[in-house]
């Protein structure tokens, strides 16, 4: 039952996804990606990660508000047409033949609603289950794993963060420093 | 079935990054990859009637090894989204600066070193 229910919704996802590409208006493209984005907090709502979901809310209203920043200030010139006929056939066929592989690829996988956690008693994710609150007190398993089990690795990722955040910021600020101290040196934008 | 719509999605994706000419379009290309991936490692996890690996009022960690779903790839997505944020305002700010730089989003026409 949940399965034809989340199928569903991945379909609508898709949908989006075509529309969002296809449309020759960027603001209903942006829009689009938010309900692509909706779509998949409510999945996650059904397979049992509700912090996933919050989350996956809270970023997509962040990411809405980025990318009207970026199409709304500037003229909305539409460019529509694709690359040139015969670079688009090429992608297009490559893209089919790695949807034959991913095919091929997905049979080896466990089946839906049966995951490695159940037919590997030795997994990881099992010993984390039974041991998690004893050891780290945290009745959340998930803020468990995050924070005590692989902390290291959330330090890691929260640098990568960082510095991503930090690149923005840096390409950003270059013009307003310039106009600042009046120092060109010929490569102005304007 | 459900994992090859995940990746019938990331192809989706794929074309928008591939064959657009619109610089908007690429950054929404990729964020769709984006969505289907953390979709695709959510649902690999996923038990048949699983419950939310959260230790409840009454509830042993005996029930939580036989039900829950596998908090492992939660926890990874949940980095993996806010991550997904940070590159995005990257993404975004280059796209403002050669919208700035070049007057346009269309990426044939920015094929010049020197402007």
């Amino acid at each position: 039952m949940i399965e034809t229910l989340i199928s569903m919704l991945i379909f609508f996802m898709i949908i989006g996804a075509i529309i969002a590409l296809e449309t020759t208006d960027l603001l209903s493209a942006v829009i689009s990606i938010g309900a692509i984005g909706s779509v998949a907090s409510i999945c996650y709502l059904f397979v049992g990660a509700p912090d996933i979901a919050s989350t996956q809310l809270v970023v997509e209203v962040l990411t809405i508000i980025i990318l009207i920043r970026a199409t709304i200030r500037h003229d909305l010139i539409t460019i529509d047409g694709d690359r040139e006929f015969f670079g688009l056939t090429i992608t297009l066929a490559l893209i089919f033949v790695l949807f034959l592989f991913g095919i091929k690829a997905f049979n080896n996988l466990f089946d839906f609603g049966n995951p490695a956690i159940s037919q590997l008693p030795e997994a990881p994710s099992n010993r984390y289950l039974a041991c998690g609150f004893q050891e780290t007190g945290a009745n959340n398993i998930l803020s468990a794993i995050l924070f005590d089990y692989r902390g290291l690795d959330t330090f890691g990722q929260l640098c990568v963060l960082f510095a991503g955040i930090w690149g923005a910021f840096a390409i950003m600020r270059v013009q307003s420093r310039r106009k600042k101290t009046g120092k060109g040196d010929g490569n102005e934008d304007r | 079935m459900i994992y090859t719509l995940c990746f019938v999605l990331f192809l989706v994706g794929l074309y928008g990054v591939t064959c657009k000419k619109n610089i908007v379009k690429i950054i929404l290309g990729f964020l769709i990859m984006e969505h289907s991936v953390n979709l695709f490692l959510i649902l690999l996890g996923w038990k048949k009637d699983g419950i939310t690996p959260v230790l409840g009022k009454g509830m042993s960690s005996d029930m939580l090894v036989r039900n829950a779903v596998d908090p492992l790839p939660q926890a990874m997505v949940l980095i993996l989204i806010v991550i997904g944020l940070g590159i995005l305002a990257l993404m975004v700010a280059f796209a403002i600066r050669l919208y700035q730089k070049y007057g346009t989003f269309d990426i044939t026409e920015m094929n010049k070193l020197k402007h």
